[in-house]
């Protein structure tokens, strides 16, 4: 790799032998891809993965100190995917004292040596960093050093910036350096399609199921989707953003995908169109038969597969204001409908916390209150992503959640009626 | 016996049993219970994996597709290695992914772990390779399966 003056003294030595082996790991790390060079970081933010602070992952602390102790700060400010713990939450006084005094028990002292290296703010902590009430949106174009699989696959495709499948650390040096190798998706030979999806359903499928599917068939490569827009428009309106964040997450889970293209509807479809197919793509033809393939494919692993749902999650990534007030006054209707005063089953709603802040004061705020659902910036998947909790039959609507837990997917219309007690 | 030649990740050399999963090696699902329990073995906790799951992972010779699953994935195998439960070597049929090289390096580098990896071993490899051969990796990317 051919690095500029700045990047070669850095790498030898010139601030001191933690910088250095910064520099030396996303060398290595670029030249695996064939990167040539290290390009500049022009995002604004850094966004982060490893938010939680999981007593067990002592290495990683032990790393930060290291980088803390040698004077090492990130160059740009970072935020970070959501806190693991949130008091409002139900669980119970066992889980309770595991979660915090065993498990998160490093949570405060974590987050103290994030402020040492460049945490944005006390409410950065959320998977949805590019939300306008969380405040690091990039720009069309720019080149960014994040991990979150659902915050990079949105970043690329529907902004239209552009960043690598990072792993966590590794973004957090490419903020430190203010450098990343240039490979993969920062490149345009990277970013073209080696897929073509043809979407020939007879309605619009669940971003949840259409992202697993594609996911699962593509793995890491890059689709390019005929038909959605059909449904979708060729607009990117706040409703279609968050179809697009739930479709893109549940393709960079179930798959490992960091970039889609969406025929007529996404920047750089818009711009390039079918020019951005490499010429060899394969094809995928998705039509109803196998969306209700993909929705038998997955295993239900609860002990009992029978047994009564004793909480539910809305919200992995976290709910988008329209989203979230749209929830609230779903169950609120359907709940007034059956009757009951309260959700069947203890429901939680997640989503970031400017936007928690933002429905402060209204009416959706107060219906929440009235019928007991719980409101949170928790990370659902740090809550049941744990041995304590794989014994509590859980669902969600959230396809990563399902991937990375034992939770039980069911689609929106499937799951609205077991939250108000109107189906099973 | 067969020979088998590969890019060099992580150079070393080693001699460890075969441990082989032929679907991708989720590195959060396989080491989380492991973590929380202190168990040395890192014995295997991803359920979606019928090739690892319950099998213990510290000191083998890990044959894998590449690795899939969270972008923590990176962190969770250099904190293994810092604990001293990563495999004894990593050997990729494909070229590796960003996040498994994310935690070999990481491993290299910030640990004082030894984990030699290879990557493009081939899809014969994969189909070659046994859970319990002897796996022996020579410099140059070189794997021996007997």
């Amino acid at each position: 790799m051919k690095l500029t003056e700045e990047q070669q003294a850095i790498y030898d030595g010139s601030k001191g032998e933690t910088y250095a082996k910064v520099m030396q790991t996303l060398v290595r790390y670029g030249e695996l891809f064939g990167a040539d060079e290290m390009i500049p970081v022009t995002g604004e933010y850094g966004h982060l993965v490893t938010s939680f602070g999981l007593k067990v992952i002592h290495p990683v602390y032990k790393l930060m100190d290291e980088l803390i102790g040698a004077g090492v700060t990130s160059k740009q400010k970072f935020t970070m995917d959501p806190r693991p713990l949130d008091k409002n939450v139900p669980s119970g006084p066992i889980k309770d004292l595991v979660f915090k005094k065993f498990m998160y028990s490093m949570q405060d002292e974590y987050e103290e040596q994030l402020k040492k290296l460049g945490l944005l703010s006390e409410d950065g902590f959320s998977c949805a960093c590019y939300f306008d009430e969380q405040g690091n949106k990039p720009k069309k174009g720019d080149i960014l050093s994040w991990a979150e699989s659902s915050a990079v696959v949105y970043a690329n495709s529907v902004l239209g910036a552009r960043c690598n499948r990072n792993s966590g650390i590794i973004e957090l040096f490419g903020s430190i350096l203010g450098f990343v190798p240039k490979f993969g998706l920062l490149t345009d030979e990277g970013r073209k399609a080696t897929w073509r999806v043809e979407l020939k359903t007879s309605a619009l499928p669940s971003a949840q199921v259409l992202g697993s599917a594609i996911g699962m068939k593509v793995m890491e490569d890059v689709p390019y989707v005929f038909g959605l827009s059909e449904y979708l428009g060729e607009e990117l309106t706040d409703d279609v953003c968050a179809y697009l964040k739930n479709f893109g997450a549940a393709t960079a889970s179930n798959g490992a995908v960091g970039l889609y293209h969406i025929d007529k509807l996404t920047p750089e479809a818009v711009e390039s169109g079918e020019a951005l197919i490499a010429d060899d793509a394969k094809t995928y033809v998705i039509d109803d038969a196998e969306i209700q393939r993909v929705i038998d494919s997955y295993p239900v692993i609860w002990k009992n597969p029978d047994a009564k749902p004793k909480m539910c999650f809305i919200g992995c990534p976290h709910l988008t204001r329209s989203e979230l007030c749209g929830w609230i006054n779903k169950i609120y209707d359907a709940l007034k409908k059956n009757n009951h005063s309260k959700p069947v089953i203890p429901t939680v709603l997640t989503s970031a916390p400017g936007v928690l802040r933002s429905i402060e004061g209204t009416e959706e705020e107060r219906r929440a209150k009235e019928i007991g659902l719980t409101i949170s910036y928790i990370c659902p998947l740090m809550y049941c992503d744990n041995p304590l909790v794989h014994s509590t039959p859980i669902i969600t609507n959230s396809n990563k959640l399902r991937t990375y837990t034992s939770c039980r997917f069911y689609e929106d219309d499937r799951i609205l009626p077991i939250i108000c007690g109107g189906g099973k | 016996m067969r020979e088998f030649k590969g890019r060099v990740i992580v150079p070393g050399e080693c001699t460890a049993e075969a441990l082989v999963s032929h679907d991708g090696f989720n590195t959060l699902a396989s080491y989380q219970t492991s973590f929380l329990t202190g168990d040395k073995k890192a014995t295997c906790s991803d359920q979606n994996n019928p090739d690892l799951y319950k099998k213990p992972m510290a000191g083998v010779a890990l044959c894998l597709p590449q690795t899939i699953g969270s972008t923590t994935g990176g962190m969770i195998l250099y904190t293994a290695s810092d604990y001293g439960r990563q495999p004894a070597c990593m050997l990729f049929s494909k070229p590796i992914d960003s996040i498994g090289a994310a935690g070999v390096l990481l491993s290299d580098i910030w640990t004082d772990a030894k984990m030699p990896t290879i990557d493009s071993l081939g899809d014969d490899f994969l189909e070659y390779v046994k859970t319990g051969m002897k796996i022996t990796v020579r410099d140059g990317g070189i794997v021996e399966c007997d």
